[in-house]
């Protein structure tokens, strides 16, 4: 018993029992007409198109610079990316990668002057972050109406000008690494291969980051600015390359999303994708100052199989639409949980 | 008058926290309208001893005290610092209490405001009643006046000089109806000498009025000049009290920083350096409580340089200054090359490394391991401990070769551990200095600053520190620059020691000097040129 003690507290008993409850819907899927397969296609799904995202905060969580509450920053550059690729008329692989490519750089170059945003803020920089995110996602909500795009696949048919809210990708790179090497098994199932291998690659990257000379510099940084000044680590530097990675990852995280999900959202949907990777990475058991691979997978896993699961299973069972009052509830919840045990971490 | 019982008796007090004898016997009697100056190095038990007569609740936390105090001949047993004032004690701290947006008469009456009545009062009670400014600016008044000095009562704490700040809080304590004695702790500190003659005669005064006063203070010409008595307190014991008529300022400091055994350094005749390693020239530091004003010295190569002095003086600052740490000025030299200050990065690649005195906050990383701990700097400065990958494209840490400096030096300082993954955080306090000392061996330095290496540790693990640093600098020849605030452990390792005093060096001595040489030094009393010895 004093072992499963240590364990639950070690782990958490938030994990365990979103753990539990997960499998309890499973469990019940088949009894009140949910397909246990087209389930788990869904969770697999979902899985790989937010992992991403959920990535992006890692490097920001280890720099000290909090959870990056203005992930925003990095999705509007990924939306640029998309657009643009889309504008000159890229399709297919092309697509999709010369979109990472444009992407980049602007990803690049607004991370660096969030990051120098941020070093003037410091032990206030999600709440800082979150108005960032606001703001630049309003900018940009003008900048779409008078950007000069002018491909007809994205602009608004009656007047010629301006993005649409949603744009679809079908012709362009629209599922593009779900459907590379994907595992159909029965009618329902269907195992997004390529999406996450390329998950796996990023996540693989960012592991070996942290373990060069700069990443180990950045994670002393998070865990104590002083000790890492002391040893000739500039901390304002870290963190600004912190904050240029995170925004980077942001905006490839955004383009896996959109060729998953099959359209480009743009205006005010930037600013709703924040949220549910930040109570991801938080439910895997990353605590604001220390994240790991670990708790983005079982985090990403975990939220995104409660998100999918409880909305199908429970309207079954209720006979009313509770999904959104319950996603609501769990990502603000485990935001607010965790921030109340700013120091805790389990492995 | 023999009849008369003291005002204040303490008898027999002692104090130990958690094992840890601060205070041990002290025994000494205050009478009414006298001075009595209580000297001590730091950590001789000074304030613990005015904690212990103040009723501070942190002495009743960790398991009260031993022995009586006994106010007008009845023992007393303050709960509370409450107490203490009703029985007319009052305190004067070394930090100021002061209210900075209110005027000097609004502090002075602060909490025993006189009330004004009115109509009000009648339906709501006492709490409606308003201030009596006009009866607030007289009793302000009247305690100035008692001081004898000049104060304007209507000027914003905030906009005094220092000076004054202090008159202002000792005229609040006075304010009291029934104060009979009042503890001053390092009231000049902060003052100008100009200012501290204002004092001590406005103290002088207050004695004459039947107040007696104890007053604390490291500047012993002004305890010799004010006091009636003096009481020297050494290792928590009280070493000699004294009438201070007929004593000079050299027995104080003897008195203070004695100690039985003489420092008897045999191997000093065999140690010899050739050619400067470090050549410090007009340096400024400003460090907050430890600021740097002007000092300059150099430190032969392989040699032990101690530099000592007593807290806030500055001592500090000088390795935080020329390690980057703190934004200082004036030249530095290692091996002849300057050194660029307020850049740790250029210090440390310069083959320095520093052991902070500031343990948990700057010399560890307390959540992570002791392999990152040790190997941190050598690989962040030198580029060690990393392995190339993809012909030298991808560089990652070398995990193999962390884990075995970390066990080499778990085994050559013998740091109690479960192993190279356990957290800095779960060690004690010695095991985690003997981690900082390894970091800064990883780095191989050929000059090593370390600062209050032994602070906080118990009496076993202080030799262990002592010995490996007198070890590391056999061995390798390695110049070291120690800082400490125990001149004791100075004397027994160092080659030559400086003391710094006001953020100035006093002077510099041989370890095997005279014991009142150093406590003079220490008071401020004499300035020698930084050349002597």
């Amino acid at each position: 018993m004093r072992n499963f003690k240590e364990f639950a507290a070690d782990f958490g008993w938030p994990r365990i029992i979103i753990f539990f409850f997960l499998i309890a819907l499973f469990i019940g899927a088949p009894f009140v007409g949910v397909s246990v397969s087209t389930s788990f296609s869904d969770v697999f799904n979902r899985f790989g198109q937010n992992a991403i995202l959920v990535l992006a905060l890692v490097p920001m969580v280890q720099s000290g610079c909090g959870l990056n509450f203005g992930l925003p920053v990095g999705i509007i550059a990924g939306l640029l990316g998309s657009t643009l690729a889309m504008q000159f008329g890229l399709t297919g692989w092309f697509g999709f990668f010369g979109a990472v490519a444009i992407c980049l750089p602007f990803a690049a170059l607004f991370g660096w002057l969030y990051g120098l945003l941020l070093n003037k803020v410091k032990g206030e920089e999600m709440t800082i972050a979150m108005y960032v995110g606001f703001s630049l996602v309003t900018f940009f909500s003008i900048l779409w109406l008078l950007l000069p795009y002018s491909s007809p696949a994205m602009v608004w048919g009656y007047t010629g000008r301006g993005l649409r809210t949603t744009i679809t990708l079908e012709n362009f790179w629209g599922k593009i690494l779900n459907n590379f090497l994907a595992v159909r098994i029965g009618q329902n199932f269907t195992f997004p291969t390529g999406m996450i291998l390329f998950v796996a690659l990023c996540a693989f990257l960012v592991y070996l980051f942290f373990r060069t000379k700069t990443g180990t510099a950045m994670t002393a940084v998070g865990s104590n600015a002083d000790f890492a000044r002391a040893g000739g680590v500039s901390s304002d530097k870290m963190r600004t390359v912190s904050v240029m990675l995170s925004t980077m990852l942001g905006a490839v995280g955004i383009l896996v999303y959109q060729q998953s999900f099959g359209f480009i959202q743009l205006y005010q949907a930037p600013l709703f994708m924040a949220f549910p990777a930040i109570a991801a990475l938080l439910i895997g058991g990353a605590s604001v100052n220390k994240a790991s691979m670990v708790n983005v997978l079982v985090g990403t896993l975990l939220f995104q199989g409660i998100l999918t699961m409880t909305p199908s299973v429970i309207n079954s069972v209720l006979q009313t639409d509770m999904s959104e009052v319950i996603r609501i509830v769990l990502s603000n919840g485990m935001i607010l949980y965790a921030l109340t045990r700013k120091t805790k971490v389990s492995k | 008058m023999p009849n008369v019982p003291p005002l204040l008796s303490l008898k027999g007090i002692s104090k130990d926290f958690y094992g840890n004898t601060v205070l041990e016997d002290v025994s000494f009697d205050v009478e009414p309208g006298k001075i009595i100056g209580l000297v001590g190095e730091n950590g001789a038990g000074k304030t613990t001893l005015m904690r212990i007569l103040f009723g501070m609740p942190v002495i009743t936390e960790t398991g009260g005290y031993g022995g009586q105090i006994e106010l007008d001949g009845q023992p007393v047993k303050f709960k509370s610092p409450f107490d203490a004032l009703d029985a007319g004690i009052g305190m004067v701290h070394q930090e100021f209490s002061l209210i900075p947006g209110f005027t000097t008469a609004e502090n002075i009456v602060l909490n025993r405001e006189p009330m004004k009545a009115n109509f009000v009062c009648e339906v709501f009670g006492d709490r409606m009643s308003i201030l009596d400014r006009t009866a607030m600016r007289t009793r302000a008044e009247k305690a100035i006046d008692r001081l004898g000095v000049k104060l304007d009562t209507e000027t914003l704490v905030s906009e005094m000089p220092v000076g004054h700040k202090q008159f202002t809080e000792i005229a609040r304590e006075i304010n009291r109806a029934n104060v009979r004695l009042l503890v001053l702790d390092e009231p000049t500190a902060v003052l100008a000498e100009s200012e501290a003659e204002i004092l001590l005669e406005a103290l002088r005064r207050l004695a004459a009025q039947g107040i007696s006063i104890i007053f604390i203070s490291h500047r012993l010409h002004e305890v010799a000049t004010v006091a009636d008595t003096i009481v020297v307190l050494r290792d928590g014991r009280v070493v000699k009290e004294a009438p201070a008529a007929g004593t000079s300022v050299r027995d104080i400091a003897s008195w203070m920083v004695g100690r039985s055994v003489d420092a008897k350094r045999p191997d000093l005749a065999s140690r010899k350096f050739s050619g400067e390693a470090l050549k410090v020239e007009r340096l400024w530091v400003d460090m907050p409580g430890e600021a740097v004003r002007d000092v300059s010295f150099t430190v032969r190569e392989g040699e032990i340089f101690g530099i000592g002095g007593l807290a806030g003086q500055g001592k500090l600052g000088i390795p935080n200054g020329v390690m980057g740490l703190y934004a200082g000025g004036g030249t530095v030299l290692l091996h002849g090359k300057p050194v660029p200050l307020n850049d740790p990065r250029g210090a440390l690649s310069m083959g320095m490394a520093f052991v902070s005195e500031d343990r948990r906050g700057v010399g560890l990383l307390l959540d992570e391991t002791l392999e990152w701990n040790i190997g941190f700097t050598a690989m962040q400065i030198q580029g060690g401990y990393l392995k190339s990958y993809l012909g030298g494209l991808l560089k990652l840490r070398d995990e193999a070769g962390l884990r075995k400096l970390a066990e080499e030096y778990i085994e050559q300082l013998s740091i109690k551990c479960t192993g190279p993954k356990q957290f800095a955080k779960e060690l004690s306090g010695g095991n985690q200095q003997k981690i900082c000392l390894a970091k800064a061996f990883a780095v191989g330095p050929n000059l090593l600053f370390v600062s209050e290496p032994t602070r906080g540790i118990d009496v076993g693990a202080k030799e262990l520190v002592l010995q490996s640093l007198r070890h590391y600098n056999r061995d390798n020849g390695t110049t070291i620059v120690m800082v400490s605030s125990e001149l004791e452990e100075l004397r027994s390792i160092c080659d030559r020691v400086a003391i710094v005093d006001e953020g100035r060096i006093a002077g510099i001595l041989p370890p095997d000097a005279d014991i009142a040489e150093f406590g003079l030094l220490m008071a401020g009393e004499v300035k020698q040129e930084a050349a002597h010895a």
